[in-house]
């Protein structure tokens, strides 16, 4: 009986031992889900979402006070993404975010800037270069098109133009079946 | 005889080969323009190194490797250059990309060339030279030859497969090159020997190439460890992997490469032109081109990088219904945006197209799954499945089904009763994959950079607030200084509120010290002086008369 009683409550304190091991050493950083939806948005950081940034709307979106809707870099392909993952309807994108648009970049105008280091201070990623009082210009390959240099620029020297297709990034069409007229046949 | 091994799949369709290797490889005349791509390769895109009015020499490099993964571009004659600018890209897109426009002076003027010594410079120095001079691998797909003259990670090469199969119909500019220029061929492949260092060299030959077979083992004949072995015609001998299958019966798995396995393959075309680099100190300028379909005179020639298609076709007279320009063969091959586009490497064959001989297919039917596809897949894959996902877009599942094994051979679309244009949606589903990685690579980077400007705005933040901590401890300090020497003197009836009182008075003292005198008070003629105390007493008088209406002050 002793022996049992023994037996058991070693039993107990060894699992129960490396439990406490494992919940300290195998402790998960941060919650899981909000670094999965921050990996479906565009890291855009525009804010269009309402949120000061793509990380901050994700968090938003894991605790329930954003909608999966509200992201239009992202566009109907990021919301079905992030409804695939909550298990979510799919719904169409928020008018009052904003709208989709193709990728563009922002350009700035080198012979109008008059180097007030605004937009330095508004882009979110660092993709503009410049110091006060000399020429700035935008790194394209960091440029994420977030549009948030545009309006604190007191010149207007900065201009958002779509990114034109190379062969390189050019893509292979989807097939698209070709539908004759049925005058064509009776011809 | 060896015992040959077995690919799966494939199939047999008209080969029409013999119309274009009736005539020997004939030089086709250099242009009066040249329009060269820089980006004729996989890999870096090269840096120009000329601009326009510039003079050229045939064989001059024009655009340097960008990186390790690329390689050169040059100047197919010599001549001036007319401009660098965007021009049609001979690739389905039609779109523009950089090119140097060299205008022929028809002089020949080439550059000093040099026998490139092997034994005297390292293996390394031999690869960087083999870049610098243009090599890539001329089976189509133009990849830089240099990176796969290395030892792989297995450290050691078993077999090196020398593919000489061509098995797209219409082409023969292997065949022709094998025929009439074996012995290059066969010292392009010592070269390779030395820097791989293969255990056996296996020559693979489609058995529908007797002549060229022959060809080549003459040219072989006496040398030890090279074997040329004549392989079953079957449309994809000629696929790197299919024909490593045959040869050696290794079967490389999804997802891996030959290398891995110990096995390097390499196109027939490329083994003369590194010959050609290494012997003969000639750069890639030009290659061996079919031009055969929809034309009088099909032949083999040998063309300048950057001639326009358009002169090339007609050459072999094409006929007057002639409606379409393909750049390879029928199955794999790409139509071009127009005929003005330039040869370049990849173009093995120049195919005329028109509505007799490459009729529009008929219309697309319902997949019936009746796997067709998938036993004549030479890849081992199961295509009507990747079509079945790549149409509903679900590409995660086209990646599971092994999409990029698929070499685009074709032979799923050749067999599918519901004519199904199924590379089609392979390739789809392929860039759109690449499209959503580059997409994926670029949001990583931007989140990398965001997180990082704020962990700087913090660190400012931060940095700021203990620089403003520290003053305001100094001040402090000050004043509890000027307190004690105020309480020497007399009694304070509270040390709070002194305190207070000579932070203040420091703080006046501050602000004074930084008052700056007006520039126009000092210095004043007696008239301004006196025009002041006229308007000061004015201003007196008026204070005076508006005190009642003003708050009392103490």
């Amino acid at each position: 009986m002793l022996t049992a009683v023994l037996v058991m409550a070693l039993g107990a304190l060894v699992l129960g031992a490396a439990l406490g091991y494992a919940a300290v050493r195998f402790r998960v950083e941060g919650d899981p889900l909000v670094e999965k939806i921050d990996a479906i948005l565009p890291q855009t950081q525009c804010g269009q979402c309402g949120f000061p940034g793509c990380k901050p709307y994700a968090q938003a979106i894991a605790k329930g006070e954003a909608d999966i809707n509200q992201c239009p870099p992202g566009g109907e392909e990021g919301i079905r993404k992030l409804a695939d993952l909550l298990g979510r309807e799919v719904k169409p994108l928020s008018a009052e975010h904003g709208v989709e648009k193709a990728k563009s970049l922002a350009v700035i105008d080198e012979n109008l800037c008059i180097g007030c280091t605004l937009c330095i201070q508004a882009c979110p990623v660092d993709a503009i270069v410049g110091a006060a009082k000399q020429m700035h210009t935008i790194i394209a390959a960091q440029c994420t098109g977030c549009e948030l240099c545009v309006p604190p620029c007191p010149v207007n020297c900065i201009d958002m133009q779509p990114i034109a297709e190379t062969v390189e990034t050019w893509k292979w069409k989807y097939p698209v079946v070709d539908i004759r007229p049925a005058t064509a046949r009776a011809a | 005889m060896r015992s040959l091994f077995d690919f799966h799949g494939g199939v047999k369709p008209d080969y029409h080969k013999e119309a274009s290797a009736q005539q020997p490889i004939a030089v086709a005349p250099a242009p009066t323009f040249l329009v060269v791509p820089l980006h004729q390769s996989i890999g870096g895109m090269p840096r120009p190194l000329v601009a326009a009015g510039e003079q050229v020499r045939k064989g001059q490099r024009i655009g340097a490797a960008d990186g390790n993964l690329s390689a050169a571009v040059h100047a197919p004659v010599s001549g001036t250059v007319t401009a660098v600018e965007m021009r049609r890209m001979p690739h389905p897109s039609g779109l523009f990309a950089l090119c140097v426009v060299i205008e022929n002076d028809g002089r020949e003027v080439w550059i000093e060339r040099q026998p490139f010594d092997i034994h005297a410079h390292s293996a390394e120095q031999t690869r960087a030279y083999l870049r610098d001079a243009g090599i890539v691998g001329l089976g189509g797909a133009v990849f830089p030859s240099h990176l796969k003259l290395a030892p792989g990670k297995a450290g050691k090469l078993d077999a090196l497969v020398i593919n000489g199969a061509e098995c797209e119909p219409f082409i023969t500019c292997d065949d022709m090159l094998m025929r009439e220029r074996a012995a290059g061929i066969v010292r392009g492949i010592q070269i390779m020997r030395e820097l791989l260092l293969p255990t056996r060299v296996l020559i693979g030959i489609e058995d529908n190439k007797p002549q060229a077979i022959a060809a080549m083992q003459a040219a072989c004949a006496g040398l030890s460890g090279i074997e040329v072995i004549a392989v079953p015609t079957r449309y994809p001998a000629g696929g790197a992997k299919q024909l490593i299958r045959a040869l050696t019966g290794i079967e490389v798995p999804h997802g891996k490469r030959s290398t891995d396995y110990g096995v390097q393959c390499f196109n027939v075309g490329t083994a003369h032109a590194i010959h050609a680099a290494i012997d003969l100190g000639q750069p890639l300028i030009s290659r061996i081109i079919t031009v055969a379909g929809n034309v009088e005179s099909p032949r083999n020639y040998d063309v300048l990088i950057g001639t326009p298609m358009r002169e090339v076709l007609a050459l072999a007279q094409p006929l007057p219904d002639t409606d379409r320009l393909i750049m390879g063969g029928p199955m794999m091959g790409v139509a071009m945006p127009g005929d003005e586009v330039p040869v370049v490497k990849a173009t093995n064959c120049i195919l005329a197209g028109s509505k007799n001989l490459f009729p529009p297919p008929p219309p697309e039917m319902p997949c019936i799954r009746c796997g067709d596809c998938a036993k004549v897949c030479p890849a081992d894959l199961q295509p009507f499945e990747l079509y079945w996902y790549a149409r509903a877009r679900i590409f995660g599942k086209t990646q599971e089904y092994h999409l990029f094994d698929c070499i685009e051979c074709g032979c799923c679309a050749y067999v599918c009763p519901s004519h199904i244009p199924l590379v089609d949606y392979y390739r789809f589903a392929k860039s759109e994959i690449w499209a959503r990685e580059t997409e994926k690579e670029a949001a990583d980077r931007a989140r990398e950079h965001h997180e990082f400007r704020q962990q700087r705005e913090e660190r400012d933040k931060q940095e700021k607030s203990a620089r403003l901590a520290a003053k305001t401890a100094a001040g402090r300090e000050r004043a509890a200084a000027a307190l004690a020497s105020v309480t020497q003197t007399e009694a304070a009836p509270s040390p709070a509120t002194e305190a207070r009182k000579a932070l203040i008075a420091a703080a006046l003292e501050r602000t004074r010290a930084q008052q700056v005198t007006p520039a126009n008070t000092t210095d004043l003629a007696p008239e301004q002086q006196a025009e002041i105390a006229a308007i000061e007493a004015r201003r007196a008088e008026i204070r005076e008369q508006a005190r009642p209406h003003l708050p009392p002050d103490n």
